[in-house]
């Protein structure tokens, strides 16, 4: 019931806000399309595939990171620390760990979209890549961690400067090492293994081995999953925390 | 007695600060009870222990016999309850936040939308309802407030200095609508720091100062106790002066020595207060 109540709230906020909300979730995959892709890219190949085709899966992959993200934690911080309307909730009769389900579960839906939108546009520039149901899928999980991130990150800070160190530490680091625009093969061992553990390097890997070569990696679809767990265990933790 | 809320010895501190101390109190089901105090009195600690926000160093607290935690849902389906600061949600319509607090309150969609129609209503807010609420004037936003906590039709109703902020002819709009609450038959308590508030709403009031309820009564018994009448005067050493007087005459009898200055009056509750605590409460 929570979960659909949230989902409704968050629904009335993205019609009010559609095209803003979608401007602001394609004008900068958009802006690395043009510039990666497009410009620098053009006669380019990575690991023997065509640039443009190499970098659009990465870029699905951070816009579904950055928007579901963003669209949690701008969400519940303004709540709770600036119009104060989470703390209704508190008093409300209602079980924490699916109202963080329903924020969690309306992030990943941004997310998703975010990434479909993306997928359009590279569709309207006339490049094709491959889509199966573990594509959408492994976007969706990665929405739906990065949205339990977010919810996380939201429930534990004081101030909204607080949020600087969650973007400037972890998302934005995520984005450029997690091989969104290159290849890791070149990076040093020590390097490689810690980003081979971070989940945004999953997600790519995943959605990349998908788009160009049709193989679905379980294990990478697997660690999302935990990640996933782990955050959402992490947010539902931080909500009980608050009361 | 029927006593819907029992609090017992309850304890708060914020470090070195406490906030209530040690406090006993119980509250009558269908009262309309006055915390009464000056800002930091401890009236807001207490109102967020109750409801669940806070949770008491020590002590316990009661209500319909249950002993209230953060996680009893059920106590929470039978509370209303408008904090102090507007907590609205600002991207909805007067509506939306009604039916999304129905929502929450796992309200079923026919009694939903007939419950948010009659709060609607009742508020008069009916005309206004598509309108977002970071768009309507503070009082509307109060009004707002109060109804959205009355959407699960609750037994037990906390305000939190509601009318904190707002003009006086939307402050006594707000009083009736309370009074409509109390007429429902809804236990109510209000923390406030206006003494006329307090005067005009509860039949009960307590007075409340660094986290102890230091009076407890009506507001007419707490007033006859210190003295119906009141002689305010500057003295010699230009401080103002307070002198009781139970009637008239003695009052008029002893103005008679102070040469014009002074002023004769009722007795109100801020001077209960101040002769208590030697302290305004505004």
């Amino acid at each position: 019931m929570e979960v659909f109540t949230i989902l409704w709230r968050e629904f009335l906020f993205f019609k009010k806000r559609a095209f803003k909300i979608t401007s602001s979730a394609v004008i900068t995959p958009l802006l690395y399309l043009l510039a990666f892709g497009w410009g620098l890219g053009s006669n380019v190949s990575v690991e023997g595939f065509n640039y443009m085709y190499y970098i659009i899966p990465g870029i699905i992959a951070m816009s579904t990171m950055n928007t579901s993200f963003n669209a949690v934690a701008i969400r519940i911080s303004v709540a709770r620390l600036h119009e104060k309307s989470f703390e209704y909730y508190m008093t409300a009769p209602v079980n924490m760990y699916l109202l963080t389900l329903g924020y969690v579960l309306s992030g990943a839906l941004r997310g998703l979209y975010a990434g479909m939108i993306i997928l359009s546009i590279t569709y309207l520039f006339g490049v094709y890549i491959k889509i199966t149901f573990s594509f959408l899928f492994i976007c969706f999980l990665n929405s739906m961690l990065f949205a339990a991130f977010g919810y996380f990150a939201a429930m534990t800070i004081n101030t909204h400067y607080d949020m600087n160190r969650f973007t400037s530490f972890v998302i934005t680091p995520m984005t450029f090492l997690c091989g969104t625009f290159f290849s890791l093969e070149r990076m040093p061992n020590f390097l490689k293994n810690f980003i081979e553990l971070l989940p945004l390097t999953h997600a790519i890997s995943g959605l990349r081995n998908i788009a160009l070569e049709n193989i679905t990696n379980h294990f990478s679809i697997l660690i999302l999953f935990m990640y996933f767990l782990a955050f959402y265990a992490l947010g539902v933790y931080a909500s009980y925390r608050e009361i | 007695m029927d006593h819907i809320i029992e609090i017992k010895e309850v304890l708060k501190k914020y470090e070195d600060f406490t906030a209530v101390d040690h406090l006993n109190l119980n509250i009558k089901k269908g009262s309309f009870f006055g915390l009464l105090g000056p800002n930091g009195a401890g009236k807001t600690t207490l109102i967020k222990m109750l409801v669940g926000l806070l949770r008491p160093n020590s002590g316990d607290i009661f209500i319909k016999n249950q002993k209230m935690t953060r996680d009893n849902v059920f106590l929470k389906t039978k509370m209303g309850i408008v904090p102090q600061h507007i907590n609205l949600d600002k991207e909805l319509s007067v509506k939306e936040n009604l039916i999304f607090s129905a929502k929450l309150y796992k309200l079923k969609r026919d009694p939903q939308e007939k419950r948010v129609e009659e709060l609607l209503a009742f508020s008069e807010l009916k005309p206004i309802e598509n309108k977002l609420s970071k768009n309507l004037s503070g009082g509307m936003q109060r009004k707002l407030m109060i109804v959205k906590a009355l959407i699960n039709d609750p037994e037990i109703i906390f305000l939190d200095e509601p009318t904190v902020g707002i003009d006086v002819n939307t402050r006594r709009k707000i009083w009736d609508m309370l009074k409509g609450m109390k007429d429902m038959g809804k236990t109510i308590i209000l923390t406030t720091h206006y003494i006329e508030e307090a005067e005009y709403l509860c039949d009960q009031i307590a007075l409340m100062d660094k986290g102890k309820i230091f009076h407890l009564d009506t507001s007419k018994h707490l007033k006859s106790n210190l003295g119906t009448f009141t002689v305010e005067y500057f003295n010699d050493a230009k401080v103002t002066e307070y002198k009781y007087f139970q009637s008239i005459e003695d009052a008029k009898q002893y103005t008679h020595a102070l040469c014009g200055n002074y002023i004769l009056r009722d007795t109100n509750l801020e001077d209960v207060f101040y002769n208590f605590t030697n302290r305004k409460v505004r």
